[in-house]
């Protein structure tokens, strides 16, 4: 065993005595290449657009899959872009007859919408081995199997087939798209078409998928040309060319689901769902999702060029400085899995992760405040010249009332004071400093933040819970008092019955962890003498509740599809009622102006007349208090200087092109930071030998022991 | 012998059926199929529809245990519990609930988890038996005491801090290994050395401690007094004599856990970064895998048979005397 020390000794001397440091996690001959080391903490289920919906798989197949649209990188509101779309596309209206219309058109006349696409020319495919017909059918017997780019590979053009193929894969029952109920009600055909998939799948089960899917037509789709197709949508929806932003809408080659029928490979677990095949900037090169994942510069990239124009001031922090340049400004990905938050975070520190969000454990560490409450970072990131960045996110997380419960539902005026008491007592200003790090904004209504419809200043205070005082100011406990009295429970005694009024909170939190947090929520209920009771359940029972309606109160959240109101309105629509439709009404509100409202308001473009609108909704709303509105959080993000063009575009799923990495500084700088210190070891070493002298003495006195003695 | 071992192997058969049945009735006492169904298709617009077809596809939408609607053996073979249950026993492990090759998921995640495992338990069991035997040696004396001390202090101290000291202090401080991380190959040296390294300090406390109760009552025997008047040193007597008697207990907490190794260690693979199968088990508990959860559960309890097995044909290694009827 001493010789096992000897070897680790001198591996240790000899890597010491070498550029390298001893502690760096990745091959040393990458230190060059301008490569972006990432993290990722939960392996992603499904890299299958049609399947994928989580914002870890985003941040994969985001960088592989281009979509027809995209969201300008550096301007904000999000606006969207053409990507493989060569234009945006030309819509045209058709009332019930068939018939175009033309202007301004009602939106209850319009019974379809045609959306003709052109896509771009001279797109190709990356390499893939599916692309080679050959290999379709038998694999080479010789092949190793340890990577799929070790096959014969090749190539093709982009058509507007490939773009119908993929929109018959989400509407293939055995796919299980996650949004195929929803395009349902939109795509012209789509219901029956799926209808047709599971009846093929019934009589005809040796048909492969590729000679399934292509051999019915989807009636709401045509197409045109090669490059050029069109999609029939149902009424007016303008919403829909978002989806056409999202991965789902993909364009999908119908050779990538040939090859991977290949038994071999599915064997292997080498499937479409794991291994993407796309038109993006990046290609995934391996997958391994208990190690790591590594995305490799695609050498089919179409010219892609930096955005030259950005918001104002963005100029001055550097972000135009690769205006113009040909992407994607890095060479190559590594994901690696990070499932704990110390060692991910004290590597980011070490240098060997370009960029990190903050837990809640190394907040301290990050972030400090001034005496005035503002933050900034402390001295230990400034030094190694790290930035953070902050944006309030697309989110909206809230505690609702179920609607449909006897007592804080309905539309009773008793009920409606109550909600508005609690939403006064519940201060999300000191959940989010205690429980956020004060990594959060509070909502004053559904519509986050740099979405159409959300308001700012005094013009989008909540009047029921605020007041303006130069700011918002929560009103006071005694008004909240008030409103229980009015509501006919003075002092937390129902008056009706005599009894304490007892409220019950639904939740799925129940571990240590959650304890903090629901003794923070009974004392708020206790400010105004209401009694919380917590049913703390398991994901599955508590699920059942709400869709069976009979949570009384919860937490909830809902993260944006796509930046427009409607996808944040839409929870508060009656016919999207959870217990009573099986939507994504979580509360189970219906009011019958805001449905009217929300009707009108879904199809309109953003005018000034539709914010008019979105305002009478939050107002009624506001004043129904379906919602404790809760916070939108805030995202806090860090990265090292040698880490350029980050910014916080929220809804782009591709940025990772436009990132570009220092590598020769990042080098210089993990060097810095990470010589080996063996000293210490030869302080432990020369301690061992220390404790050997008495060893050996005591050793020697036993052996010339006589035995008499 | 060869009698001993068949009968051992065939009583494998009932204890495995009803690992499984314990494992089904567990499982879907807690989970139903839809249940399984809405945590695979996420939390957005999840329709019955979507939940149905999924359980469909995957063959969820028949009876758990018995089916009412079908005839004779089929009442029996048309139910969720036999189609889940007849590949495990010719080691058809089938597809996991999100579409993955589970033979080909466990024959990946083994090698890192055994990359770990094997050195800790060797260098673990050579650490352990030397430092109990040292002990011995220095029984009476204030080494002895200072090394019994030491023991049960690094016995109270959690597993996790070990973990996380030995990444702060030999991966940040001294810089001399990656914090997390790991590589196929000769490459995955520089990534196990601190998980071994933290594997056998961290059960040195309670292995030494544990040898030094078996070799202090081998080292009672009149055999160890024959053998020193006869003039063999302290040192002869304790590593040539007192070990070897002492095999048949140490043997018996080795062979055991051997087949098992491969199945990793959960805290150690997550803080180290380590892509082994530590995890698999608990994050399929966690999506509700079913397909996985059985495969473990099947592939463990068989493991573990093998493993009783194997310590009982060691026994006639070790010690002739014994013989297995």
């Amino acid at each position: 065993m001493w010789k096992l020390g000897v070897l680790i000794v001198i591996y240790l001397l000899i890597s010491a005595c070498t550029d390298g440091h001893l502690n760096n996690p990745y091959v040393q001959s990458d230190q060059s290449q301008a490569i972006i080391y990432t993290s990722f903490s939960e392996r992603p289920k499904h890299l299958d657009p049609a399947k994928s919906y989580s914002s870890n798989e985003y941040a994969v197949i985001g960088q592989v899959y281009e979509s027809l649209f995209q969201y300008h990188y550096l301007k904000k509101p999000y606006q969207l872009e053409p990507l493989l779309a060569s234009d945006m596309p030309t819509l045209q209206y058709f009332n019930a007859k068939g018939e175009a219309l033309t202007g301004n058109v009602d939106a209850k006349k319009i019974a379809f919408s045609d959306y003709t696409i052109t896509i771009q020319q001279d797109v190709r495919f990356q390499p893939h081995p599916s692309f080679n017909k050959s290999l379709h059918k038998v694999l080479p017997s010789d092949w190793d199997q340890q990577s799929l780019y070790d096959l014969p590979l090749a190539t093709r053009l982009l058509t507007a087939d490939d773009f119908i193929y993929q929109i018959k894969r989400l509407a293939d029952p055995a796919g299980q798209s996650p949004i195929a109920g929803l395009m349902a009600n939109h795509i012209v055909g789509f219901n029956a078409f799926s209808q047709q998939q599971a009846q093929l799948l019934s009589d005809q089960p040796q048909l492969s998928k590729v000679q399934r899917l292509q051999s019915v037509p989807l009636l709401g789709i045509k197409k045109l040309n090669d490059h050029q197709f069109k999609i029939r949508i149902k009424g007016k929806y303008p919403q829909f060319i978002n989806w056409l932003a999202m991965p789902f809408f993909a364009p999908m080659p119908w050779e990538a689901d040939a090859f991977y029928a290949n038994p071999r490979l599915v064997k292997k677990n080498i499937t479409l769902d794991w291994f993407p095949v796309g038109t993006g900037a990046f290609y995934l090169y391996e997958n391994d999702p208990n190690r790591r994942m590594v995305l490799e510069k695609n050498p089919n990239f179409h010219p892609d060029y930096y955005p030259s124009e950005a918001d104002e001031g963005l100029r001055e922090k550097g972000l135009l400085i690769d205006a113009g340049k040909r992407l994607p400004l890095s060479d190559k990905v590594i994901f690696s899995l990070e499932k704990e938050t110390i060692p991910y975070w004290s590597k980011f520190l070490q240098g060997y992760y370009d960029a990190s969000g903050i837990s809640s454990d190394s907040f301290d560490q990050a972030v400090s405040f001034s005496s005035d409450g503002e933050f900034g970072l402390t001295d230990n990131m400034l030094q190694r010249k790290i930035a953070l960045q902050t944006a309030v996110t697309t989110s909206s997380y809230y505690l609702g009332f179920n609607m449909l419960d006897k007592v804080v539902g309905g539309d009773s005026e008793r009920a409606r004071k109550l909600r508005q008491a609690i939403s006064i007592a519940v201060d999300y200003e000191e959940y989010i400093s205690i429980f956020l790090n004060g990594r959060g904004v509070v909502a004053q209504g559904i519509i986050p933040p740099e979405i159409f419809g959300s308001l700012s200043g005094k013009a989008g205070l909540n009047p029921v819970v605020y007041q303006w005082d130069k700011q918002p100011v929560r009103r006071s406990l005694n008004e909240a008092k008030k409103l229980l009295v009015e509501a006919g429970y003075p002092n937390g005694l129902d008056q009706k019955s005599g009894q304490p009024l007892v409220l019950y909170f639904d939740t799925m939190d129940s571990g240590p962890d959650s304890k903090a947090r629901l003794n923070w929520l009974r004392k708020q209920f206790s400010k105004i003498d209401i009694q919380l009771v917590v049913r703390g359940t398991d994901y599955n029972r508590f699920q059942e509740k709400m869709r069976n309606g009979h949570a009384q109160m919860f937490m909830w959240g809902w993260n944006a599809d796509y930046p427009d109101p409607e996808n944040f309105l839409f929870l508060l629509y009656g016919k999207n009622s959870k217990a009573l439709h099986a939507g994504e009404n979580a509360a189970n509100y219906q009011n019958t102006q805001f449905d009217s409202l929300f009707e009108k308001m879904s199809s309109m473009d953003n005018t000034p007349q539709r914010q008019q609108i979105i305002n009478q909704m939050i107002g009624i709303a506001q004043q129904d208090a379906p919602w404790l509105w809760g916070f939108h959080p805030k995202a806090f993000s860090l990265h090292h200087h040698w880490y350029k063009n980050a910014y916080p575009n929220l809804m782009a799923n591709n940025k990772t092109k436009y990132i570009k990495v220092d590598a020769k500084q990042r080098a210089e700088y993990q060097k810095k930071w990470n010589k080996p210190v063996i000293w210490p070891l030869l302080v432990i070493a020369l301690l061992i030998l220390v404790l050997l002298i008495p060893a050996y003495l005591i050793y020697r006195r036993l052996e010339q022991a006589k035995a008499y003695d | 012998m060869i009698n001993y071992i068949i009968r051992r192997l065939l009583y494998v058969l009932p204890v495995l059926i009803g690992v499984n049945i314990l494992t089904f009735v567990l499982f879907f006492v807690v989970n139903t199929p839809d249940d399984m169904a809405r945590m695979q298709l996420g939390d957005k617009y999840v329709s019955q529809s979507a939940v149905d077809n999924w359980k469909q596809q995957r063959g969820y939408d028949l009876p758990l245990l018995w089916n009412e609607q079908a005839k004779g053996l089929q009442q029996v073979q048309q139910t969720i519990f036999f189609k889940k249950s007849i590949g495990l026993f010719v080691f058809d492990l089938g597809i996991s609930d999100n579409g993955r090759d589970i033979v080909a998921d466990i024959s990946q995640r083994m090698w890192p988890s055994l990359a770990i495992a094997i050195p800790s338990l060797i260098l673990g069991v050579l650490v352990n038996i030397t430092f109990a035997l040292l002990l011995i040696f220095y029984r009476g004396s204030y080494l002895e005491f200072v090394g019994v001390f030491t023991c049960v202090a690094l016995m109270s101290i959690s597993g996790l801090f070990y973990i996380i000291a030995g990444q702060y202090f030999v991966g940040k401080l001294l810089a001399l290994t990656p914090i997390s991380g790991y590589a196929p190959g000769m490459d995955a040296f520089k990534f196990i050395v601190l998980p071994v390294f933290i594997g056998v300090i961290g059960g040195l406390g309670s292995g030494v401690r544990w040898y030094r109760s078996l070799f202090l009552e081998e080292a009672s025997k009149d055999y160890v007094r024959t053998a020193k008047a006869k003039g063999l040193s302290e040192l002869q007597v304790l590593f040539k004599h007192v070990l070897k008697n002492a095999l048949i207990p140490i043997l018996t907490g080795i062979v055991v856990i051997l087949p098992l190794l491969f199945m990793g260690s959960l805290i150690t693979e997550s803080f180290f970064g380590i892509p082994g199968l530590g995890s698999y088990t608990i994050d399929a508990i966690a999506s509700q895998d079913f397909a996985i959860v059985r495969s473990m559960v099947f592939l463990g309890s068989f493991l573990y048979i093998i493993g009783l097995l194997l310590t009982d044909i060691s026994y006639t290694l070790v010690d002739p005397r014994v013989r297995l009827n």
